[in-house]
């Protein structure tokens, strides 16, 4: 009885197998940032209740990983577009090219902010890039030369601040969030110390590495992927901190407060007005050379840079992405219209 | 050995008396030692009952909520001017006709002195945007309905759904509150009047994923969770039946097939993400089989439970008395027949016992199928082992991550619904188990 089973079973596995191998993709494929995944999704589901296509597949790989899947080649094997949370570096558009995929269509879609935050029981805070530095950096300076982080409580850095330990957790440093929060906070942070601004002229090279060490002795806590476990952790102690997402904050208003940052609340409207700074630009990149090969692809790029999906009132500010100003979003749509190449 | 020269040299009354005297005191320290070891084994329990006691508390507690979903009640009518179809009837039309604008009508019929755009988009606000499905529902099942109107429970919005439950805040001027006061007083007077209530939440059973809490729903995972399954069971079960027999009753004892057993042994040790890996990289990028197809998470989670099937499949052969082989050959039978009609029937409870419970392992595993893109979101639910589909516990993973808080009890639903299936596949095996075992 087995062997025959047996039998039945490789042939049936044989047929299928041939069968997926020249059966050609009927729905758009979407890999990468995690922080662009709600809003991917959300505009893929729209997409996909218009019932003219497919609702397109995306999976969340982070920029990284996404961009490399996406660069690996042409056809059907190959995601379609890419979702990221930073623009795409040169060294992956010359990966891209040598496996084929030369035309890439860049789209901007707004805005995320990056928040600091803690329980809505504690006390505001009100802190600079340059505090968060100092409370977060592997080394200091000090003297005129780099030390071990001395800070062990917040009111150590300035008396202002609280009376409390220094705990804070954040991303992971496969995180895209990770990497924009270094960009964005601690590089301008350590940029207002004389000792790194000198050290930035004579070695570049040393100076990132000052900024972008971390401390490991247990003031920055790496909390995984997993944000709203952050926000739980900050509901049951009042004195931590959390990083993550503005959408999470959003959210989450009733539990959690951001702390403000160079004088300005994370809000909506600070954010889309430029003035909390700790914010940044998200991307996806769409391949050119699967236009008519997939079916859909312009119609979705025109439906995420439609005004009912990424204008000021649309769906994607509901899930908490910051649109563009009125201008620069007039001219992504117009790029996303004529899917025009990518120049870096 | 001292000592014991001094108590041979004790007088024979005293000696006797010391000997019971030692005899007692180690008989306390073991009896000690034993109730030492209860209390421990006791208190392990306690605590192992205790943490899994507190997780199904918090799961049920926060999952049972998701079962219900909150409606607002709504005097529809369905009329073809508002649904933008005309004198059309045809299935096109009617799926493609505007079934939001419906929505949007019978609210404003229900709120006639909201005049006002922005007051009409907070209105609007209170059902969710995914409220005109049902509609196209009814309206395909029986165009009829064109013309009349009805009074329907749509879906309200996530949050205020939320609100209805007590997560979220819905005093006036509360900390984080999501609603306007207009909006709160509409709200206050369709409770007031009835048209709001909780009801069992039937899209969580057959709708696929979404992005709105109040839409999102299980079915896709479902059906994911079923097509690999049946793709691994497919596999496993007649690769890890012929393997356990050949290696048990036919297979010569020599240092080739000690080998084969250490390793297969080893690998039911491997880490699930390594065969993902495998998988990546056979399944995928050698033979091209599709990214996300239930057949490719299947055949991974086939190689993940081979090494459980095998082993328990050897263990339920070796159960088996070798007089019963022994009786059939004495009567004739070759080695073949001894097998196929006396053994395999024999252990066969066994080995469906094992394999069910390496195929309820597989049912849990999420690791693997990320790596062959699994861990994705995917609305359309599967219509075959080919078409993209996530699993029952990668949509959990999905839905623990995502910033909505209407998430947070679909979470603990969907795990609510991986533990019944669980429970299912394990009760069938007790089941087999209980009734086809023989004992000797």
């Amino acid at each position: 009885m087995s062997t025959k089973t047996l039998a039945v079973a490789a042939i049936a596995l044989a047929a299928i197998a041939t069968a997926g191998a020249a059966q050609a993709r009927d729905q758009i494929r979407i890999v990468g940032s995690s922080t662009v995944y709600p809003f991917s999704t959300a505009v893929a589901e729209a997409f996909g209740k218009a019932g003219k296509f497919k609702t397109p597949v995306v999976e969340s790989t982070g920029s990284g990983g996404g961009l490399r899947l996406f660069c690996s080649g042409v056809g059907p094997d190959f995601p379609d577009v890419a979702n990221s949370s930073r623009r795409i570096k040169a060294s992956e558009v010359e990966f891209c090219g040598k496996n084929g995929v030369t035309a890439i269509t860049e789209m901007k879609i707004g805005y995320d902010g990056i928040v600091l935050a803690s329980s809505k029981k504690a006390k505001p805070i009100n802190l600079t890039r340059q505090q968060l530095f100092m409370a977060l950096a592997k080394d200091v300076p000090q003297g005129g030369k780099l030390v071990p982080n001395p800070y062990q409580k917040w009111n150590q850095i300035d008396p202002s601040l609280p009376d409390a330990k220094i705990v804070v957790l954040g991303p992971p440093p496969t995180s895209g969030t990770r990497d924009a929060f270094v960009e964005l906070v601690m590089e301008t942070g350590a940029e207002k110390f004389p000792e790194l601004v000198e050290l930035k002229k004579a070695d570049a090279k040393a100076f990132q590495k000052a900024y972008s060490a971390i401390r490991e002795d247990g003031g920055y806590i790496e909390a995984g992927e997993n944000d709203n476990l952050i926000v739980q952790k900050l509901e049951a102690n009042t004195a931590i901190f959390g990083i993550f997402g503005y959408s999470f904050l959003d959210q989450n208003g009733d539990k959690v407060q951001g702390a403000t940052i160079e004088g300005n609340q994370p809000t909506f409207d600070n954010i889309a007005a430029g003035k909390y700074t700790v914010s940044r630009p998200l991307f996806f990149y769409v391949k050119k050379a699967h236009v008519g090969q997939i079916a859909g692809i312009k119609e979705f790029v025109g439906e995420f840079a439609s005004e009912k999906a990424w204008g000021k009132s649309g769906y994607l500010a509901d899930k908490g992405l910051i649109p563009m100003p009125d201008a620069e979003r007039k001219e992504w749509a117009a790029k996303a219209a004529g899917l025009a190449d990518l120049k870096m | 050995m001292t000592d014991m020269a001094e108590i041979t040299a004790a007088p024979a009354a005293a000696q006797a008396a010391a000997r019971t005297d030692v005899i007692a005191r180690r008989l306390a320290r073991r009896h000690a030692a034993e109730r030492r070891f209860r209390a421990i084994g006791i208190g392990a329990v306690v605590v192992s009952v205790a943490f899994l006691g507190t997780l199904l508390f918090n799961i049920l507690s926060n999952g049972f909520g998701a079962l219900l979903q909150t409606r607002i009640l709504l005097d529809v009518a369905f009329d073809p001017a508002v649904m933008d179809i005309g004198e059309r009837r045809d299935a096109d039309s009617l799926a493609a006709a505007d079934y939001g604008g419906l929505v949007k009508a019978a609210m404003a019929a229900r709120f006639p002195e909201v005049a006002s755009r922005g007051e009409k988009r907070e209105l609007n606000a209170l059902l969710s945007n995914g409220a005109g499905d049902a509609l196209r529902r009814m309206v395909q099942d029986d165009p009829r309905i064109i013309g009349t109107t009805r009074p329907i429970w749509l879906i309200a919005s996530s949050d205020l759904d939320m609100a209805v439950k007590g997560i979220m805040p819905r005093q006036a001027g509360a900390e984080g509150l999501r609603f306007s006061e207009r909006q709160l007083a509409w709200i206050g007077k369709l409770e007031a009047e009835g048209a709001l209530a909780r009801q069992f939440n039937t899209r969580l059973f057959t709708a696929g994923d979404s992005r709105e809490p109040e839409l999102a729903g299980l079915l896709g995972a479902i059906v994911g969770s079923a097509f690999s399954l049946g793709i691994t069971l497919l596999i496993c079960f007649p690769i890890g039946v012929a393997t356990a027999v050949y290696l048990e009753e036919f297979a010569p004892k020599n240092r080739w097939t000690d080998l084969i057993e250490v390793n297969i042994n080893n690998l039911a040790a491997v880490p699930s993400v390594v065969f993902g890996l495998l998988g990546l990289a056979i399944f995928l990028n050698t033979f091209g089989l599709p990214r996300s197809a239930p057949l490719v998470g299947g055949l991974v989670l086939a190689l993940i439970s081979l090494p459980t099937i095998i082993i328990a499949g050897r263990a339920a052969l070796k159960a088996v008395p070798p007089s019963i082989r022994q009786a059939a050959m004495g009567l004739g039978a070759s080695k073949l027949q001894t097998v196929t009609d006396h053994v395999l029937p024999l252990a066969m409870p066994g080995m469906l016992t094992g394999t069910i419970l390496g195929m309820a392992h597989a049912l849990g595993e999420t690791a693997p199928l990320l790596m062959i893109g699994m861990v994705a979101f995917i609305v359309d639910i599967p219509a075959g082992p080919l078409d993209p589909a996530a699993v029952l516990p990668v949509q959990v993973y999905l839905w623990s991550d995502s910033p909505e808080r209407g998430f947070v009890e679909k979470t603990s639903a969907a795990i609510i619904v991986l533990l019944v299936f669980l429970s299912l596949m394990n009760l069938a095996a007790i089941w087999l188990r209980k009734k086809f075992e023989r004992r000797w």
